[in-house]
């Protein structure tokens, strides 16, 4: 019944940005670009959530840093689109604009793969993955944990936000990547191409989903949680927590890697703002409302969260910061299974 | 017509000729070839003639006309006389007339007066005021401005024809430690044929080069321990409410900010209703700071840290919130702007201990305040019945409880304190930076650094850490920029946490995880 249910949300929600095409503007059935924008926005905010949710809700690790993994997967995604631009930019060079501002002749190494979309997803997933390997595998295996591992992934998002606002750094420093024009050799500002990147995020959610779930129930999944639950115990009984760990941790990050990829030709813009610790945070906050321990909470609470700001962003722009601070606290106070756990106790 | 010759006849009474100084010199000075124009100056500057001064003003403000050859006085107010000429004065001429003024002013009997010539003249020695500082020299009283003076006669002397002069002079400079004079030496280097002459110079280049140095390095030395000072009162609170009670309180930033919103208001109220006692408006936004932020924190800990202890990961979320809260309440009140906090009159203005290294008073305030604030806090902590009970209780929660600590309340008034020195901290704070909504946030960051760093629980530690940091920075700072070594510390810091997740200094223990 559940499952029937869900299938059905699902599918409804992949047909929605469709009613951009089928109907024309003026109609009563018909979706304006602005909300398929907003919910391309969101779907890209949910698998973040979701991400999130897999190592923190069943791992039992807060990371306060994917949303480098997230802004990483963009500037991976940014890169191709920027020299899709060709020489439709300001100064009409072969270089991207910033590079010719910056009185660069050629491109720099790192964006060797910068022409091809193929490469470009690949290094846009396996950075921000191999990043998490190296940090992770360092952070588990000195047993960091709790609040500690929060800090230090913190940290690092704060030490790459400041690296990435230098022009020297290579990417456009605090401007970092806008004014995209097409990609793979089609304009970017066509409503189909919009609904297709808006379905394309819907069936990436799905996906990670599906792969979430897959893990959550088998044996890797039990594990995971045991950790969450008795680190030590776990331990004890012969397993390297290290292990499933890094596992859940790197799957996590190349997930939110995927998520920033698709956000970034949605929104046409990048920059290390994306890094910033309150925007990272605010990813937990999404998880925490919706529940964690659960797979549908998170991605309820991305979307229950960012439509309230939405809607409090055209309503009451300074109050914005009154509700989401109170969120946080209401959630931590009074409902720490989050919007899942409310549900789960009307039911009985 | 007639109305006019009158008025001529008039503005003629008022006019005199510059009679006191000769007529002929006066008249040099004021017309004619720019290099006849000068020597004649020097000239009448080597005189001493009292009646000069007042001429060389009037000739800058204008009041100086030419008239059949001579050179014509009016009084301040009065039009020029009928068919005059404006003496014209080009750059050059300006310059001359006001190290001429100043030659002058070395021989007021006003020792201000001496003081501010002698500034004026310091990068300007040249060989032809020689006889006029040698005067000002026999004449000098004041041990202070002989020093000076004794400098400007040597930079004079540099510019002598005579080669013995300018190694002798040379030589009396490398005793100097002032940028200036180096400028001066190198300048004149250039220029030198002589070889003992220029022996004599570059040694004296680069003795005082290596005493700048020293400057230089007390300045970085100070600018380090300036900042962890900063540091270390940013992290003093928050040793209290993370270090001992083990809350993470992400508000931590956001408490700073109220006292130092707080000191803003008891600024604006002296500057309403007090404006006489403006400059000690800081001994009452002191406490004034202290009781906002330790208010604000009561409240915290009373409605929402309360029922998150043991639960870390919780209490950062929630704390979060209510920075978000806070910031943007501040917003609602004050503006999204930054409003200007001012230092009283006696924190501006600094110390100068060398030519290139002054001790900003402000900065030195700080210091102090960071070290009282530190040994008032070891000393509650460790002598007062207040202290007892918050050690007791975060060392052994039930025991306390079961000797009758009530262990609520201790909690609550811990974390009141922690607060209020952070409203403390946030008060010095507006002395040195911008006050705005996001004061808070450009220091959690760091203040948690030190915290960590230092070991948790640990007084001693966060002192270390927090001047460690601050001296380590500046140092990584003049050698790479700011961001690099920004991005610096926080790896270190995750190497550290990764090391040694108790801290650098922390107590050694025996606990399993």
């Amino acid at each position: 019944m559940k499952k029937n249910l869900l299938i059905a949300v699902a599918v409804l929600t992949l047909l929605l940005p469709f009613l951009h095409l089928a109907f024309p503007p003026g109609h009563a059935l018909h979706l304006s670009e602005f909300y398929v924008g907003l919910l391309g926005k969101f779907l890209c905010f949910a698998i973040c959530a979701l991400a999130l949710d897999l190592i923190w809700g069943f791992g039992g690790i807060l990371s306060l840093g994917h949303g480098l993994f997230f802004a990483l997967g963009g500037y991976g995604m940014g890169m191709y689109l920027m020299r899709q631009i060709g020489r439709d930019g300001q100064y009409q060079s072969d270089l991207p604009d910033f590079m010719v501002f910056l009185n660069w002749k050629e491109l720099p190494w790192h964006w060797a793969l910068s022409d091809s979309l193929a490469g470009q997803l690949i290094l846009a997933l396996a950075v921000p993955g191999l990043l998490a390997a190296v940090f992770g595998y360092f952070a588990f295996r000195s047993r960091i944990q709790g609040v500690y591992f929060s800090i230090i992934t913190q940290a690092l998002t704060v030490a790459a936000m400041l690296l990435f606002f230098r022009n020297e750094t290579g990417f456009g420093g605090n401007n970092g990547f806008t004014d995209f024009k097409r990609i793979a050799g089609m304009p970017l500002n066509t409503p189909g191409m919009k609904v297709g990147l808006c379905v394309a995020s819907g069936v990436a959610l799905i996906g990670c989903y599906l792969v979430a779930r897959w893990l959550t129930q088998s044996r890797w999944g039990r594990i995971l949680q045991a950790i969450r639950d008795a680190e030590g115990r776990v331990r004890f009984l012969g397993y390297d927590p290290v292990a499933f760990k890094l596992s859940a941790y790197v799957i996590s990050a190349m997930m939110c890697a995927l998520a920033g990829a698709l956000y970034v030709p949605q929104v046409g813009i990048i920059n290390p703002g994306e890094m910033s610790p309150a925007a990272s945070i605010e990813m937990a906050i999404w998880a925490a409302v919706g529940g964690r321990g659960t797979l549908i909470g998170p991605v309820l609470g991305a979307f229950f969260v960012n439509g309230t700001k939405s809607v409090f962003t055209a309503v009451w722009p300074e109050g914005w910061l009154y509700v989401l601070g109170a969120l946080f606290i209401a959630v931590t106070l009074f409902l720490p299974q989050g919007l899942m756990g409310l549900a789960r106790r009307f039911r009985k | 017509m007639i109305k006019r010759l009158l008025l001529g006849g008039l503005l003629a009474l008022c006019v005199w000729s510059a009679h006191a100084l000769t007529p002929e010199l006066a008249a040099r000075i004021a017309a004619g070839d720019g290099d006849d124009r000068v020597a004649a100056l020097q000239q009448a500057v080597t005189a001493g003639d009292a009646s000069l001064a007042p001429f060389l003003r009037a000739l800058q403000d204008g009041r100086v006309w030419l008239k059949g050859g001579q050179a014509l006085v009016v009084a301040e107010g009065q039009a020029a006389p009928a068919d005059a000429e404006e003496p014209m004065l080009n750059n050059r001429m300006r310059r001359e007339i006001d190290a001429a003024l100043a030659g002058l002013d070395l021989l007021s009997p006003e020792r201000a007066t001496r003081a501010r010539a002698l500034a004026t003249l310091r990068d300007d020695a040249d060989a032809s005021k020689l006889a006029l500082f040698e005067r000002a020299l026999a004449a000098e009283s004041d041990a202070g401005l002989r020093v000076q003076l004794n400098a400007l006669v040597a930079g004079a002397r540099l510019s002598s024809a005579d080669p013995g002069q300018r190694r002798a002079a040379a030589a009396e400079l490398a005793g100097s430690a002032d940028p200036a004079t180096r400028a001066l030496l190198l300048d004149k280097l250039s220029g030198e044929t002589d070889p003992g002459a220029k022996a004599a110079m570059q040694k004296a280049v680069a003795d005082i080069g290596e005493r700048l140095a020293w400057g230089e390095r007390a300045q970085l030395l100070f600018s380090g321990l300036s900042l962890g000072s900063v540091l270390l009162l940013v992290a003093l609170g928050l040793a209290i409410t993370y270090g001992l009670m083990g809350v993470i309180n992400m508000a931590h930033g956001e408490l700073l900010m109220v006292g130092a919103y707080a000191t803003y208001c008891v600024q604006q109220a002296f500057r309403a209703w007090l404006p006489a006692a403006f400059d000690y408006y800081l001994w009452l936004a002191l406490p004034a700071s202290f009781l906002a932020a330790a208010l604000v924190g009561a409240a915290m800990e009373r409605t929402v840290i309360r029922w998150l202890y043991g639960r870390p990961l919780e209490t950062l979320l929630a704390t979060w919130g209510i920075s978000l809260v806070l910031m943007q309440a501040v917003r609602t009140l004050f503006g999204a702007q930054n409003v200007a906090v001012e230092n009283p009159g006696w924190l501006s203005g600094g110390w100068a201990l060398l030519p290139n290294f002054t001790l900003p008073y402000n900065r030195l305030a700080i210091l102090a305040f960071a070290a009282l604030v530190l040994v008032g806090m070891a000393l509650l902590l460790a002598r007062t019945r207040l202290g007892l009970m918050v050690r007791g209780v975060t060392q052994n929660r039930r025991m306390a409880a079961c000797v009758g600590v009530n262990t609520a309340r201790v909690d609550t008034m811990a974390f009141a304190l922690g607060s209020g020195i952070a409203g403390l901290a946030g008060c010095a704070l507006s002395q040195i930076g911008n006050v705005g909504p996001d004061l808070g946030q450009s220091y959690i960051v760091d203040a948690f650094m030190v915290v960590v760093l230092g070991g948790v629980g640990q007084l001693a530690g966060t002192v270390y850490a927090g001047l460690g940091l601050g001296v380590l920075s500046k140092l990584l700072e003049g050698w790479q920029g700011a961001v690099l070594a920004k991005i610096a510390l926080l790896m270190l810091l995750v190497l550290v946490i990764q090391k040694k997740p108790q801290g650098l200094f922390a107590l050694k223990g025996r606990s399993v995880e």
